[in-house]
């Protein structure tokens, strides 16, 4: 080796890469250029439309009682997140709600005591729910698809032949409490509704549990499960942690509901295809692979938010349908090419000339060594 | 060889446990006193089949391309309506009030098509939303049942050919005609291409825009054809016959079932109407066995899972490790982003 190679090799010092590209200003900004980001100042377009149209919004009482109504369906939605961005559907979302909203109401009664042991009964056949979907979708193959649409259709029919089908007895009013109740007489607001502190602490743990290496892993499941397998990562453990996830989420969404909504079979009907909704308008893929928690959250906001915009407008409840289908189709159709506009692009390195003599002199050091870079296949 | 034992194993699995589902039907059925090969009983059954049978054809073509269709309960009802509406209890008015019911229905599908692939909408949002469009327009527009088909048109369900309703004939004949279509023609051939990789497809010069968007066509004219089938059998429209069967989601129940996998490009039509018939005959001696009719859908849960999970294993396996695909919808769903 002459000292020239040595030379060669060590001066290309490698410069530290920043923590952050950019400053925070334009990186928030570039945030919000992405679907996931954009959501957000939908919501705040929504938002300050209500208030122009209906003045009553205004009040911050009556803000913070509309956020404590929407909780149920962001937790759904953040539940319905893990499973989406690991690449697998979650349709058995509402037969779980209805099947705990029943349970609640045949377990707890009219006994306050036994609150905290339903509160863990209800927790523990979440969890069982969501450790079968996941089970059955990763170890015996069957598309979550099918998996989730079974447990769906024998959930509801179970939860229909136990009530008959009509509604039975409420629970306690201190359990319902959770679900309508909230922390009285605070300055502003006048009330902090008990479902917006459980949401709060939910999206803290959601962020949390995504920056981990967890999170990290299922994103990554979700874009390439391929590659993901061969890199090691026990792909049927992640992906059932997701589905547990979910049912989880559908668990505390039905607690809450109670106290809305009281007990009966139909409470939750239709929340899987609302969940997934929220999810997408989020500017999460279905298939996996990319979109932010939080974003989903904001994604069942936004929805909510719109029925009231066109509430207030005076739009029949009827057509609500229609303008929610017109929605998240214009919206999946604007995120796909916003996605497609924020990725590298794929087809234009694989022409690029491959290493050739004079590049192997200077090794970039953020380039693969030779013999990796065949293109994308 | 591998690979052509494993397509001849998929079709001959369905087929096993629609025979095991017909011995364990006649068996429960003896056991309650009654024949399960009667007339009456075979009636019911293909009565019971001929409905989603029409859905599940198109759904497997759609499924075949690598989408899904949501939105098929909801052109079943609109064409129940629009139909019943145009027809008017007039004999005069039927062959306008079909022709009209089937153009309307193709519309739909073109736009479901036309979402799919110049949108690059994933077909679950995309048929999801055209299903809450019409949805909405049905809720506002049709209070409770509308309009009547005249006596003529509904012998169209009443009418049998020895044991066998004319309602399943035309249901067969459709599936033959989709068979020729999948296995002769070049949009058939070219539908399997897109549904197996689009991506491939597209490097191999097809235009990968035409099968899907003939697809979903295809799927929503034969969701219209099922829903005057409706029309014909309670002879008023009803705005919500559709979302009641839960035509969506049973309809790709029973393609899945019917060994057609979920990604797309692997399947075919003969295995979805063994599927459809699967249902029917669990439906047929459930209700003969008078199972609670809450229990019926707990069954057909299970069943759905566990019938899948056979073949599922099964396919995976024997599949040439080249063209191993991840299970679910990850591999169709690849397009979406």
């Amino acid at each position: 080796m002459s000292t020239t190679s040595i030379t060669t090799t060590e001066t290309p010092a490698r410069p530290a890469l920043p923590v952050h590209e950019g400053s925070l200003g334009s990186r928030i900004a570039s945030g919000m250029a992405t679907p996931g980001g954009a959501v957000f100042v939908l919501v705040g377009v929504l938002l300050v439309a209500i208030m122009v149209s209906n003045p009553n919004f205004t009040d911050p009482g009556a803000l913070i009682r509309f956020a404590g109504r929407t909780a149920p369906i962001a937790i759904a939605a953040m539940g319905q997140y893990y499973v989406i961005v690991s690449g697998e559907f979650d349709l058995s979302m509402g037969a779980v709600i209805a099947a705990q909203v029943v349970l609640a109401g045949n377990f707890i009664g009219q006994d306050e005591g036994r609150i905290i042991p339903g509160l863990l009964l209800m927790l523990a056949v979440g969890a069982l729910i969501g450790i079968v979907n996941g089970l059955v979708t990763t170890l015996l193959k069957v598309p979550s698809f099918i998996v989730t649409l079974g447990m769906m259709l024998a959930l509801s029919g179970l939860v229909r032949y136990i009530t008959g089908g009509a509604a039975s007895g409420n629970p306690v009013d201190a359990f319902r409490d959770i679900g309508r109740g909230g922390i009285e007489d605070v300055p502003v607001v006048d009330i902090i509704p008990f479902p917006l502190i459980i949401l709060a602490v939910v999206a803290v743990l959601s962020v949390w549990l995504m920056r981990r290496p967890f999170g990290r892993t299922l994103i990554a499941a979700g874009d390439n499960p391929q590659s993901m397998h061969y890199s090691g990562a026990p792909l049927w453990s992640y992906k059932t942690r997701a589905f547990v996830l979910s049912s989880l989420s559908a668990t505390v969404a039905g607690i809450l509901l109670v106290g809305y909504a009281g007990v009966h079979p139909s409470v939750g009907a239709g929340y899987e295809f609302t969940a997934i909704t929220a999810v997408v308008l989020g500017g999460v893929v279905l298939g996996g692979g990319r979109g932010w928690v939080l974003s989903a959250a904001a994604g069942a906001f936004a929805l909510e938010l719109l029925f009231t915009l066109l509430t207030s407008l005076g739009v029949t409840s009827t057509w609500r349908d229609t303008v929610q289908g017109l929605i998240i189709i214009a919206a999946v159709a604007l995120s796909a090419r916003a996605w497609q506009v924020g990725r590298r692009p794929r087809r234009t390195t694989s022409s690029d000339p491959s290493p050739s003599t004079d590049n192997t002199a200077t090794p970039s050091p953020n380039q693969p060594s030779t013999g990796a870079t065949t293109g994308d296949n | 060889m591998k690979a052509r034992l494993s397509t001849v194993t998929s079709t001959t699995i369905v087929y096993g446990v629609l025979l095991v589902a017909v011995v364990a039907g006649a068996i429960l059925t003896a056991v309650n006193g009654r024949n399960f090969f009667s007339v009456g009983n075979i009636d019911n059954i293909l009565t019971t089949t001929s409905i989603l049978g029409f859905i599940a054809i198109g759904q497997t073509l759609v499924v075949l391309g690598g989408s899904l269709d949501l939105s098929v309960p909801f052109v079943v009802s609109l064409s129940s309506v629009v139909g019943g509406g145009i027809m008017a209890g007039q004999s005069g008015n039927i062959g306008l009030a079909v022709v009209v019911t089937l153009a309307l229905a193709m519309v739909v599908g073109l736009a479901n098509g036309l979402i799919v692939t110049f949108l690059r909408v994933h077909g679950f949002i995309a048929t999801l939303g055209t299903g809450l469009v019409i949805s909405g327009y049905l809720a506002s527009n049709y209070k409770g049942s509308h309009g009547s088909a005249p006596l003529d048109f509904r012998l169209l369900d009443a009418t049998r050919i020895g044991p066998v309703p004319m309602s399943t004939l035309i249901m067969l004949g459709c599936a033959g005609v989709a068979v020729l279509m999948l296995r002769r023609t070049r949009l058939g051939h070219h539908l399997y291409a897109v549904g197996g990789n689009a991506e491939v497809a597209r490097l191999s010069g097809l235009r990968t825009s035409v099968p899907l968007i003939a697809a979903h066509v295809i799927c929503s004219a034969l969701a219209a054809v099922a829903g005057l089938l409706l029309l014909a059998r309670l002879s008023v429209g009803n705005p919500t016959i559709g979302s009641q069967g839960g035509y969506d989601l049973m309809s790709i129940a029973a393609v899945v079932l019917g060994g057609t996998l979920l990604a797309g490009g692997k399947g075919n039509i003969t295995g979805t109407l063994a599927g459809v018939a699967i249902f029917a005959v669990i439906d047929n001696v459930m209700g003969v066995m008078q199972v609670n009719p809450f229990l019926r859908d707990v069954v057909r849960g299970v069943v759905i899972v566990v019938a899948v999970a056979v073949y599922a294993r099964r396919e995976l396996d024997t599949r040439p490790p080249r063209f191993e695909r991840p299970t679910g919808l990850d591999a169709a769903l690849q397009e979406a982003r």
